[in-house]
């Protein structure tokens, strides 16, 4: 294959008709730790997986509210994402200047896209090197999930999850997603927990100060749920012994 | 001011200017909320200065499926303001995202239009009333906004708002809500001089949307001893 003829620009096509540049940037999403998003009638969970650096260091932060009605999991570089999440965050809050009520999820993810799509076709600048999982609710039409990528395609999901082992949380949710859209809200959260705890590394577990949960729905403003608040769900997790056994099935199916 | 000449080697540009006073003006719109939604009421009458010009001015229009919008003042200022809003209605059709804006996202998105227009010292010159899905609010040139059951602006603010304070009620019916609206026009028609007695009425109701009627003409009776006899005749106060 001649890759590294064609990968130093990403204004570039290769022979094959593919964009490199744009590729590698994908890679750099699947490097990132894992992160999970579903939802149902009424709510959405996303849930990350947050690393440390060593045992001194603090884990990552991985989930941003981006306004009351919206949040984001994140997986790559953190700087990009922040950056973007800065830039969502002021179209939100420009949006409920002007018209008095919460952005509809589904613009602004379609301006995301178009932001990341212009960083695929101009000389000066790079893709963005971040996956984003965008939980959000809108009254008028309900709860959403999309999933964006540094080629500038973002597209809505029922569930899904991005980054390094996802494949085990997508196995899961793949098993179970039927019985999403009538749960309940402490369902979701723990078939996010069970979903997540199948991408922790080697004989690691999933325990609060590496897992991070946020909900938003109907009467739930967007709420993240960490450390000795997410200690409840796990110790449910622990219970079912569904934990750290590498494939994130229950013991039990509910 | 500038300067016009017939010579054209000393033409001049005119320097840009920005709104002083308005030209082709509307009077008052009346709105209120009954119990199958929200009603506007305006003439439809366009005044240059003190002539009756234009007197089929249509100064309530629709503004997507549910909203209605009523303006008076200046009335090309009203049509800049519904170019702008149908390039917003349709900014939501292009979307597709199943968002529709309500009345009240256009309330906001009006105000925030009218007061940044008045901060650069160049104003749109009218006083608006927007009303829908249960929703009746109004905006003026300076970006003032207030919501309220019953609205009314111009004149309507002294010689209508009495009247509703003392005939509204929140579970009028359509017939009834419909009577009030046309006893404060005529009682305009009577005392405003800028008014006139064709009128129109608008409504948004669940099932409908919004609905603006034909034009049609208020009656009106000037037998009554307070228009017939001259004041002096009067026993009491009749002026001077």
């Amino acid at each position: 294959m001649f890759r590294n003829q064609y990968d130093t620009d990403v204004t570039v096509w290769s022979p094959e008709g593919r964009l490199l540049q744009v590729e590698y940037a994908m890679e750099s999403v699947k490097q990132g730790s894992a992160c999970v998003g579903l939802r149902s009638e009424n709510y959405v969970v996303i849930g990350a997986l947050k690393r440390s650096v060593n045992e001194m260091s603090s884990h990552q932060k991985k989930i941003m509210e981006i306004d009351s009605h919206m949040g984001i999991a994140i997986a790559g570089l953190t700087a990009d994402a922040r950056s973007l999440a800065k830039w969502m965050r002021n179209e939100c809050l420009n949006h409920k200047y002007v018209y008095g009520e919460a952005m509809p999820s589904k613009r602004l993810c379609d301006d995301l896209a178009d932001r990341h799509q212009r960083t695929t076709q101009t000389y000066v600048r790079r893709p963005y090197g971040v996956g984003l999982l965008v939980g959000a609710y809108d009254e008028a039409t309900g709860p959403h999930l999309y999933q964006t990528c540094p080629s500038g395609n973002v597209y809505e999901y029922f569930a899904t999850s991005i980054g390094a082992r996802s494949q085990s949380a997508k196995t899961y949710l793949e098993k179970h997603y039927e019985g999403f859209n009538n749960s309940e809200k402490d369902d979701l959260i723990m078939h996010a927990l069970r979903a997540l705890s199948g991408c922790v590394q080697g004989d690691g577990e999933l325990n609060k100060d590496n897992g991070s949960i946020a909900v938003v729905g109907k009467d739930q403003k967007f709420i993240l749920i960490e450390n000795d608040e997410l200690s409840a769900y796990l110790d449910k997790l622990d219970v079912e012994g569904g934990n750290g056994d590498g494939d994130g099935d229950a013991m039990e199916e509910s | 001011m500038s300067t016009f000449t017939l010579d054209p080697s000393a033409a001049t540009t005119t320097p840009s200017q920005r709104t002083q006073y308005p030209i082709v003006t509307g009077t008052s719109v009346v709105g209120l909320k009954y119990a199958g939604g929200v009603m506007l009421a305006a003439d439809t009458l366009c005044s240059y200065g003190s002539m009756a010009k234009y007197k089929d001015a249509r100064r309530i229009r629709t503004v997507g499926s549910n909203t209605i919008i009523g303006a008076s003042g200046e009335y090309s200022d009203f049509q800049s303001i519904m170019d702008t809003l149908a390039g917003h209605t349709q900014d939501d059709v292009n979307y597709d995202d199943g968002h529709k804006s309500c009345a009240k996202s256009i309330h906001s998105y009006l105000r925030a239009i009218m007061y940044q227009r008045r901060s650069k010292m160049n104003p749109l010159w009218n006083d608006l009333v927007i009303a829908g899905d249960g929703f009746l609010g109004y905006v003026d040139k300076i970006g003032t906004t207030y919501e309220d059951d019953f609205i009314a602006t111009g004149f309507g603010s002294y010689l209508a708002i009495p009247i509703l304070r003392s005939k509204w009620r929140a579970d009028l019916t359509e017939g009834e809500a419909r009577a009030l609206l046309e006893d404060c026009l005529r009682v305009l028609f009577y005392r405003d001089c800028r008014a006139l007695n064709r009128i129109q009425i608008a409504k948004v109701t669940e099932g409908e949307g919004g609905v603006v009627s034909e034009p049609y003409e208020l009656e009106t009776n000037w037998e009554g001893a307070g228009f017939s006899s001259t004041k002096g005749d009067m026993e009491g106060d009749g002026g001077w």
